[in-house]
């Protein structure tokens, strides 16, 4: 077991060095982003004294490298700064300084808590459906029910993701209405109401990752078929079935794991679109506000949680994808 | 006979190749009796697992039955429905194959694989199926039969996995078996033991067999009947006793005399000549694992030394260490007389010349998406400097060199070659760098009798033309009879005994060398029970029939 541990210990540390290296570079791009927050929020009219107060102010007047350690210092322990837009610039422009300052993580929890439930119900189904179908696929390999399989799933990812949205919108919320076209969910709605609220911006997402993880199941399992001991389950006279899920799938779930990963990271990083069009207060939207509005903390501070996301899942998919080999969990 | 268990009647099997079917049976008849042992023997290509298979209903993807019919007691096997196959498969019809390590799930445990048939089958519950293979395990003379079964096949030895298989394939007590290579992959020593293993228990429960092989000396000791497969046809068929000493077919008789290839003895070396290749007191490790303990020989011009022992004897690493590829901890290499640096990234290009190799698995050696005479061409462009015309003269001499017709294979691509041609161009490309030694790591063991036969002869012609050095590593003691000057032999690291090649094969021997001598199978029926009575191991698999009943 010590190995397997060396090697999981080896992956987090390469998985918290891509942060770091990740984290110069979401500060560099944000911070070459065209504009600039004090111009954007002061308007044409702006003298240059304001601005430079602003900028002063929030500390933009620094060499970007300090003001780089600062955000990564405050970022480490958790303080990810205050929001730009969220702050009271009245002062500056003569009127009595009286709001108070929203940090970006009071401004990002809630919204992060909304797309974590959205990630969660869609994996949810996704997962276990794209699997499912994956293990059809295989079993009925090159039936007319393969062939319906992959044109279903590759149709639906290749549409756009708000055409989808209204596709379903149409189908259950217009002409058949059972469940509700608008998301609007807030603090302190109950998990049922929130479930079915969330439920057709699920079923769209579902839509679009299935196509991934399905075709991957279904390659991985045709590709262990030739196995010699897949032969001899077969001589054994084992069903089909048994053969494919048995013998087969557990020999590859390690190219599973990671495209699960994969479109998991999807979930929480990229359904911008699907909120939108369900206004669905998920941290997507949050996200694209801050950019339009030069707010570089929150921005930032998004990007950071994606790109964390995205190495947290990827570092699961590979440790599971470890631990899924025999050899490694019970070396001789 | 009412006892007729198998019935096989003009047999044909075809196999796709692009858009036609290609004949790979064509027209074989095969009858087994309720607890006989029928061996099939051939060359690769002889299509002997394809009617193994087809005795069990089955036919892999790409090849179907075009004619002919199979009857298994009574059941039309290739018309019968897939379920009923499936019923008869596992439980009355059970299957050995040739990789034990790579035909039991390695997602399982040995025991969870054992169950499986009887219980998916209705046969055993779980309980009294493990039960059950632990007595298996217990005939077949595995080590700690009570607990082997909770291990992961990658826990376990190639030769104990092959006699777990075959308490797999006796789980639901079968009436037939087929047995496909099921040796082929082991150490004579092991193979041995698998062998009596196997022998035993399909004797004690009176099972049928189909004993498929190329090792004549193997089925000799398995089978009551054999027949020989020549390329998808029948050659002939006859007892056991019968066909060894009066085969009538030419092709047969040329079978039998593959091990007949001696080279004649060669002089004995000078005294006090350099060795081309001298190993001394080499120590080497794969990270904190020694591997290689002291080990010195010498290879003289022009001669043979074949290095011999069981996989893991550290034959190999030997020859990783003369090559550089692993630098040893302790000892040196000298060529020549002439120390060479340990690594070979710090050899010059002369040094890395004279030092060539050959590879077991051609297959594998051999880039897949270059020609012949680009394969060959590298190392005469790389080492000898020639270029365009040049270069492509050389390379035909070459290919002339291992008689294969230049025109013929000089833009073809290895996929379109056979494993012996192949193993010729691994051949040639050696040369190519026009070596004083070359390493030939188990050259022969991926091949058939016959076409080994020829890179044996091929090798030997070599060597006497070109006085060219060998370093021969290999299991097979045939191969060391018929082209050895001198053995080495190696065990768990060690050089155990080292001579000249008559010396060696004349008692009296190191008692490791005696074990390894006398496993090798002869061509005498009686080899292996003899054998087994000389080491007094013969009734070891009794004592637990009785329990059993």
């Amino acid at each position: 077991m010590s190995s397997v541990f060396r090697i999981i210990l080896q992956r987090i540390a390469l998985g918290v060095l891509t942060l770091f290296i990740v984290s110069i570079v979401i500060f560099t791009a944000v911070n070459m982003l065209p504009g600039d927050f004090a111009q954007a929020i002061l308007g044409q009219a702006a003298t240059p004294e304001a601005i430079a107060a602003i900028r002063q102010d929030l500390g933009l007047d620094q060499p970007p490298v300090s003001r780089y350690f600062t955000w990564l210092a405050g970022a480490v322990q958790g303080d990810l700064g205050s929001s730009f837009a969220q702050a009271n610039f009245a002062s500056f422009v003569g009127a009595e300084s009286g709001g108070t300052e929203v940090t970006v993580a009071t401004q990002i929890a809630p919204r992060f808590a909304n797309t974590m439930f959205l990630a969660g119900v869609t994996a949810c189904i996704a997962v276990p459906f794209s699997i499912f179908l994956g293990v059809l696929a295989a079993l009925y390999r090159n039936s007319a029910f393969d062939k319906a399989a992959n044109v279903f799933t590759l149709s639906s990812i290749s549409s756009p993701e708000f055409f989808l949205a209204y596709v379903l919108i149409l189908f259950l919320a217009v002409l058949n209405p059972v469940l509700p076209s608008l998301s609007n969910i807030y603090d302190g709605m109950g998990f049922g109401e929130r479930l079915q609220k969330t439920l057709l911006p699920a079923l769209t997402l579902t839509l679009v990752v299935t196509a991934h993880m399905m075709r991957m199941t279904r390659a991985a399992i045709i590709n262990l078929l030739a196995s010699p001991y897949i032969e001899m389950a077969r001589l054994k006279g084992i069903s089909p079935l048994r053969v494919i899920v048995k013998h087969a799938l557990p020999n590859a779930l390690a190219p599973i794991i990671n495209v699960v990963a994969l479109n998991l990271a999807y979930l929480i990083t990229g359904v911008v679109v699907v909120e939108v069009v369900f206004v669905y207060p998920g941290i997507g939207q949050l996200f694209v506000d801050g950019v339009k509005n030069r707010d570089i903390p929150l921005v930032q501070a998004c990007c950071l949680i994606f790109a964390a996301a995205y190495i947290l899942l990827n570092l699961t998919a590979d440790i599971m994808s470890l631990l899924s080999n025999p050899r490694l969990r019970h070396p001789k | 006979m009412s006892d007729l268990l198998l019935k096989i009647r003009g047999l044909k099997i075809e196999g796709r190749s692009d858009e036609t079917w290609l004949p790979i049976i064509n027209g074989v008849d095969l009858d087994l009796h309720k607890g006989e042992v029928l061996g099939l023997i051939g060359e690769s290509g002889a299509g002997k697992s394809t009617i193994g298979l087809a005795g069990m209903g089955f036919t892999r993807d790409g090849v179907r039955i075009s004619d002919g019919s199979v009857e298994f007691d009574g059941i039309d096997l290739v018309n019968a429905s897939a379920e009923t196959k499936r019923k008869l498969l596992g439980t009355r019809i059970a299957y050995v194959a040739q990789s034990a390590a790579a035909s039991f799930n390695p997602a399982h445990k040995l025991i969870d694989q054992h169950t499986e048939a009887p219980v998916q089958h209705g046969v055993m519950s779980r309980s009294e199926s493990a039960a059950d293979a632990v007595e298996l395990y217990r005939r077949l003379r595995l080590p700690n039969p009570e607990e082997i079964g909770f291990r992961y096949p990658h826990q376990v030895s190639g030769g104990q996995l092959q006699r777990a298989m075959t308490a797999m394939a006796m789980s639901c007590r079968p009436d037939l078996i087929i047995f496909d290579e099921p040796t082929t992959a082991l150490d004579v020593t092991t193979q041995i033991e698998v062998l009596a293993a196997i022998r035993d228990i399909v004797e004690q429960f009176d099972t049928a067999a189909i004993y498929i092989t190329h090792d004549l000396a193997v089925v000799a000791q398995m089978a009551d009947r054999i027949k020989v497969l020549l390329k998808g046809d029948e050659v002939e068929e006859a007892e056991t006793r019968e066909m060894l000493s009066h085969p009538k077919e030419d092709y047969t008789k040329s079978l039998w005399a593959v091990r007949e290839f001696k080279r004649p003895q060669k002089r004995v070396v000078a005294s006090g000549a350099v060795p081309v290749v001298s190993v001394r007191k080499v120590t080497a490790a794969y990270g904190p694992v020694k591997v290689l303990r002291n080990v010195s020989f010498d290879i003289h011009e022009g001669r043979t030394v074949a290095v011999v022992g069981e996989s893991g004897s550290g034959k190999s690493t030997a020859a990783r260490c003369i090559t550089g590829l692993l630098p040893p901890l302790v000892g040196s290499i000298m060529v020549d007389g002439v120390e060479m640096p340990a690594d070979y990234r710090k050899r010059s290009k002369d040094q890395l010349r004279q030092v060539q190799m050959i590879y077991q698995m051609a297959d594998t050696a051999l880039n897949p998406r270059k020609t012949i005479g680009e394969i060959i061409g590298r190392p005469v462009q790389f080492y000898m400097g020639l270029r365009g015309r040049d270069r492509r003269r050389r390379v035909e001499q070459l290919l002339d060199e291992i008689e294969l017709p230049a025109d013929q294979y000089f833009d073809r691509l290895p996929s379109e070659l056979s494993g012996g041609q192949k193993q010729r161009i691994g051949i040639a490309r050696a040369l190519a760098a026009e070596p004083r030694f070359i390493i030939c790591d188990e050259v022969t063991s991926a091949l058939d009798q016959l076409v080994a036969e020829g890179i044996l002869k091929l090798l030997a012609r070599l060597q006497d033309e070109l006085k060219l050095s060998y370093m021969f590593i290999t299991h097979d003691l045939a191969t060391v009879r018929s082209i050895a000057d001198e053995v080495v032999v190696m065990k768990e690291g060690q050089v155990i005994e080292q001579g000249p090649k008559d010396e060696m094969f004349r008692p009296p021997h190191h008692a490791y060398t005696d074990l390894l001598l006398s496993s090798v199978p002869e061509m005498d029926p009686d080899w292996l029970t003899n054998l087994l009575a000389e080491r007094g191991v013969d009734n070891i698999g009794d004592a637990a029939v009785d329990k059993m009943g």
